[in-house]
C-alpha cells in the first residue's frame, strides 16, 4: 500500500487527498456489478467536473446501470441517445451552449463543462467515425472513453480495444486462436492525430491523476480526449476486490502507459521507478489471459516493451526546444 | 445583424415576392425563423437549402451555428443535442441520408425533440438515383414525426416557417419534417413572397423546451426503459402526436389570417361535381389540378384531393372529402412501393380511412414518378380512365397500377 501512494506523489499535482471534491453527482444505488471500475471512473469524473456539467453518454454498461427509469445515479444534467453519437450529441449540445450565450439566452460567463461518455466499443468501434468529426472540429467537449477492453453489456464480446491475447465470447481462445488476434487500437493516438489541445490516457486505480487531468481538460479551450483504463471483474475474469490492483498493474507493466499529449507534447505520467514489470504479473490476475503459452506471451512483451520504448521517444522527441519551437509554438499559438 | 436586400441572401426588409429556388426558399424560412443551431451533410437535391444557410451564417446574416458534420447521422444527432439544450434547430436532407439517420430519426421523435427537417424527396437505392420520388418519407412513416407536404416554392417556405411553431408548441414539442420534391421543387425557381422580419412579428415566440440540459435543473434524458414502462411511453408518443393536430390547425389559421395564405389537412380542387378523384402528395398535386382543368375542358368530372399532412393522418377530413359531393372512385397516386404488401402505402392509407364509411367509394391505387420517372399529361389521364373502368366495371384491385412500366 506504502508502495502505491508514493507512485501518486510522483504525478499528483494540483489535487491531493485533501482537497479532492467531497461532493458527489454519480449516486449510490446503481445498478453495476461489484468492482466496476468503469463505475468507479464516474465517480472520480464528476467529482473533478463538478455541478455545471452536461454529460453525454453512449448506450452500453454505464448508461444501462445509472438510468432504468425512473431512477437514476446522475446528480447533473445526462442525456443518452445511442451508441455510436456521443459526439455527435455533444457536438451539438455544445453549439446551442455557444450559440445561446452569443446571443445573450445563456450567461455568456458562465462555464458549462460538457463531458462525451462511452465504452471502448462506443468509442473505438462504432463511434469513431463521430469522435473524429467531433475532434476535427474541435468542439469545446471532453470526451472520456472508459475502457474495459470488450463489450461488456452484451456479455463480453471482442472490440478493437480488446487486448492482444484476451479471450473473449466473440474472440474465444481455442485450438487454432490465441483470442484477440491482432494488435489493440489506440484511440488516444488517434486522437491526437487530429492536434486537439489536449488527450490523456487515465486509470480510476491512480484518482488523483484521473481527477486532474479532467480538471485540465476542461480548462483548455477546445476538444480533449481522455482514454480511462477501467477493469471488468466480471468480463475480464478476476475478483471485483482486484480491479485496483489489475488497473495499477496494466501500468507498471506498461501494458496501460499514463500519459497526457498537450498540445503536441508528449509527457509520461508514470514512469515506474524499477522499471516495467513484466507483463505475466498482470496477465496471471486475469481468467481471460489464462489460455495464453509462455511463447506467446513473451511475443506480447516485446511489443509492450516497443511500445513503451517509443512513447519514451515521443517524449524525448517532443519535450525539446526545437520541437516546441518549430511545432508548438507556430502551430498552438498561432491563431487563425 | 445587418439588414440586406435579398440578391445578396439574407433576411428581406419588406414582404416581396422574387423570383428563387426552392430549396433557397426553404433556407430563408429557416432565417426567418432566427434557428439557432443547423446541423446538415451534403446530399443532392438537398444540399442547396444548407449551403445558402452556410453563406448566411458566413455573412453573419443569421447569428446560428453550423455544424458541418460528418455524416447524416451525426448531423440528427448533433440536432437532437442542440435542441435539447433549448436551440431552435433545423436540418435538412434526402434519401440515403434519411436512410442513414434513421436510428435517430426514431429518437428524435421519441426523445421529443422540436427539430424542423426539410426532406427533399429522393428515390432510395439502389440502384443509385438522385431523383425524385416518396420512397425516403414513406420510409420513416412509423416514426413519430410531424410530416407535411409542400407542393410548390411558396409552399415550402411558409411550411417551413409554420414547422417551427408547431413542433415547438409546448402541447407539442414533436419534430416536423417539410416534404418537398427532389429537382422538381428544390431546383425549380419559382415566385415567392419572402416575409421581412417585421411582417413575421410576434408569429413565432421565442423557443422554450420546458425540459432541457441545464445544470440549474438537473434532468435524466433517454433513460432506459424497462417493460414496465416502455409501453405507456409509446402510448404518451402516439397521443401527442395525434394531439398535435389541433395545434397544427390553429397555426394554419393563425397563418392564414394574418397573411393570407390557407393551408389545409387535406386540400381539394374541383371536387364538388367530381365522379373520379386523384389522391395525391407534393408537386404532382398541381400538375394534376392542370389536367383536371384541362380535361374538364373534355367534358371529364374528375377533381383532385391532396393529402398534405401525412402524419398525424387526418383520418376524417381524407373520410369526409372523398366521400363528399358524387365522388364514386378514388383514385391513389402512389410515388414509392411497400414491397410484398399492399405495394400502395398512401392507398392502403386510404383504404383504411374509408374502411368505416357507408356507401363508400372504389378506391384503387397507381404508382408512377418513381426515381424521377416525369408523369405526362397522358399518365395523369390514364389514371383517372383507370378509375372510369373501375367505375364501369365496379372491380376494386387489391394491386396498385403501375403507370408506363415497360415489360
Amino acid at each position: 500500500m506504502s508502495e502505491v501512494v508514493r507512485d501518486l506523489k510522483a504525478f499528483a499535482k494540483a489535487l491531493v487527498y485533501k482537497n479532492a471534491p467531497k461532493e458527489e453527482y454519480f449516486k449510490r444505488g446503481h445498478r453495476a456489478c461489484q468492482g466496476c471500475a468503469p463505475a468507479l471512473a464516474i465517480r472520480y469524473i464528476l467529482k473533478a467536473a463538478g455541478p455545471n456539467t452536461i454529460v453525454v453518454n453512449a448506450t452500453g454498461c454505464m448508461e444501462i446501470i445509472s438510468s432504468p427509469f425512473p431512477y437514476t445515479s446522475w446528480g447533473v444534467p445526462w442525456i443518452h441517445v445511442a451508441f455510436e453519437n456521443v459526439a455527435a450529441v455533444a457536438s451539438g449540445v455544445e453549439a446551442a451552449i455557444k450559440v445561446l450565450k452569443r446571443k445573450g439566452r445563456l450567461d455568456p460567463n458562465k462555464r458549462i463543462n460538457i463531458i462525451g461518455l462511452a465504452g471502448d466499443g462506443g468509442t473505438a468501434d462504432i463511434g469513431l467515425q463521430a469522435l473524429s468529426g467531433m475532434l476535427a472540429r474541435n468542439h469545446n467537449v471532453t470526451y472520456i472513453c472508459y475502457d474495459n477492453e470488450a463489450y461488456m453489456n452484451t456479455g463480453v464480446q471482442g472490440s478493437s480495444a480488446t487486448f492482444t491475447g484476451a479471450s473473449t465470447t466473440t474472440t474465444p481462445a481455442g485450438r487454432y486462436s490465441i483470442g484477440q488476434g491482432y494488435w489493440k487500437k489506440n484511440v488516444a493516438e488517434i486522437a491526437a492525430s487530429h492536434y486537439v489541445p489536449y488527450v490523456a490516457t487515465a486509470c480510476p486505480s491512480y484518482p488523483l491523476d484521473l481527477m486532474n487531468k479532467v480538471r485540465k481538460s476542461l480548462e483548455i479551450e477546445g476538444a480533449a480526449y481522455i482514454h480511462v483504463f477501467a477493469p471488468c471483474p466480471t468480463g475480464w475474469g478476476c475478483p471485483s476486490s482486484m480491479a485496483i490492483e489489475v488497473g495499477r498493474l496494466a501500468v507498471e507493466t506498461g501494458v496501460y502507459p499514463l500519459y497526457e499529449v498537450e498540445r503536441g507534447v508528449w509527457k509520461i505520467s508514470y514512469i515506474p521507478p524499477k522499471g516495467l514489470k513484466p507483463i505475466e504479473e498482470y496477465f496471471k490476475t486475469q481468467r481471460r489471459f489464462k489460455h495464453l503459452k509462455k511463447e506467446v506471451v513473451e511475443k506480447i512483451q516485446e511489443k509492450v516493451r516497443a511500445h513503451w520504448e517509443r512513447l519514451l521517444m515521443l517524449e524525448k522527441m517532443t519535450n525539446t526546444e526545437e520541437f516546441k519551437e518549430k511545432f508548438v509554438r507556430p502551430f498552438y499559438e498561432v491563431q487563425i | 445583424m445587418s439588414q440586406k436586400m435579398y440578391k445578396n441572401g439574407g433576411v428581406v426588409k419588406m414582404a416581396k415576392k422574387v423570383g428563387i429556388e426552392a430549396a433557397i426558399a426553404i433556407a430563408e424560412a429557416a432565417a426567418l425563423a432566427d434557428v439557432d443551431v443547423v446541423s446538415a451533410y451534403p446530399i443532392t437535391p438537398q444540399t442547396h437549402i444548407v449551403e445558402h444557410l452556410a453563406h448566411l451564417v458566413a455573412d453573419g446574416i443569421l447569428n446560428a451555428e453550423f455544424i458541418t458534420v460528418e455524416s447524416e447521422h451525426t448531423a440528427l444527432s448533433a440536432a437532437l443535442g442542440a435542441s435539447l439544450t433549448g436551440a431552435r434547430t433545423f436540418t435538412s436532407t434526402s434519401a440515403q441520408g434519411l436512410a442513414l439517420m434513421n436510428e435517430i430519426v426514431y429518437i428524435t421523435s421519441s426523445m421529443r425533440a422540436p427539430v424542423v427537417m426539410a426532406l427533399a424527396n429522393r428515390a432510395l437505392s439502389a440502384p443509385i438515383n438522385i431523383w425524385n420520388d416518396h420512397s425516403d418519407v414513406m420510409s420513416v412513416r412509423d416514426t413519430g414525426w410531424i410530416s407535411i407536404f409542400a407542393n410548390n416554392a411558396q409552399e415550402a417556405y411558409d411550411l417551413t416557417f409554420m414547422a417551427f411553431k408547431i413542433g415547438e408548441h409546448p402541447d407539442v414539442l414533436l419534430p416536423v419534417m417539410i416534404n418537398f420534391d427532389g429537382f422538381i421543387l428544390t431546383h425549380v425557381i419559382e415566385p415567392v413572397v419572402l416575409f421581412g422580419k417585421e411582417d413575421v412579428e410576434g408569429f413565432l415566440p421565442p423557443y422554450d423546451h420546458p425540459y432541457k440540459l441545464d445544470p440549474d435543473r438537473p434532468v435524466t434524458m433517454g433513460p432506459v426503459g424497462l417493460p414496465e414502462i416502455y409501453t405507456e411511453v409509446k402510448k404518451q408518443q402516439d397521443v401527442a402526436i395525434r394531439s398535435s393536430r389541433s395545434v397544427i390547425d390553429a397555426v394554419f389559421k393563425e397563418f392564414a389570417e394574418r397573411f393570407g395564405r390557407k393551408y389545409s389537412a387535406v386540400e381539394t380542387y374541383a371536387i364538388d361535381d367530381a365522379e373520379v378523384v386523384l389522391v395525391t402528395q407534393g408537386s404532382v398535386t398541381d400538375a394534376a389540378c392542370f389536367v383536371v382543368d384541362e380535361m374538364r375542358k373534355r367534358g371529364k368530372k374528375w377533381g383532385v384531393v391532396e393529402i398534405r399532412l401525412w402524419r398525424p393522418f387526418p383520418f376524417d377530413d381524407v373520410g369526409s372529402a372523398l366521400t363528399s359531393g358524387k365522388i364514386k372512385c378514388v383514385v391513389v397516386l402512389d410515388r414509392a412501393i411497400s414491397f410484398g404488401g399492399p405495394a400502395g402505402i398512401v392507398m392502403s392509407e386510404v383504404r383504411s380511412a374509408l374502411y368505416h364509411v357507408p356507401n363508400r367509394p372504389i378506391v384503387i391505387g397507381v404508382t408512377s414518378g418513381l426515381g424521377g420517372r416525369d408523369i405526362m399529361f397522358e399518365d395523369y389521364v390514364r389514371m383517372f380512365e383507370l378509375g372510369e373502368e373501375a367505375l364501369r366495371t365496379g372491380k376494386e384491385p387489391e394491386m396498385v397500377t403501375i403507370i408506363g412500366v415497360r415489360e
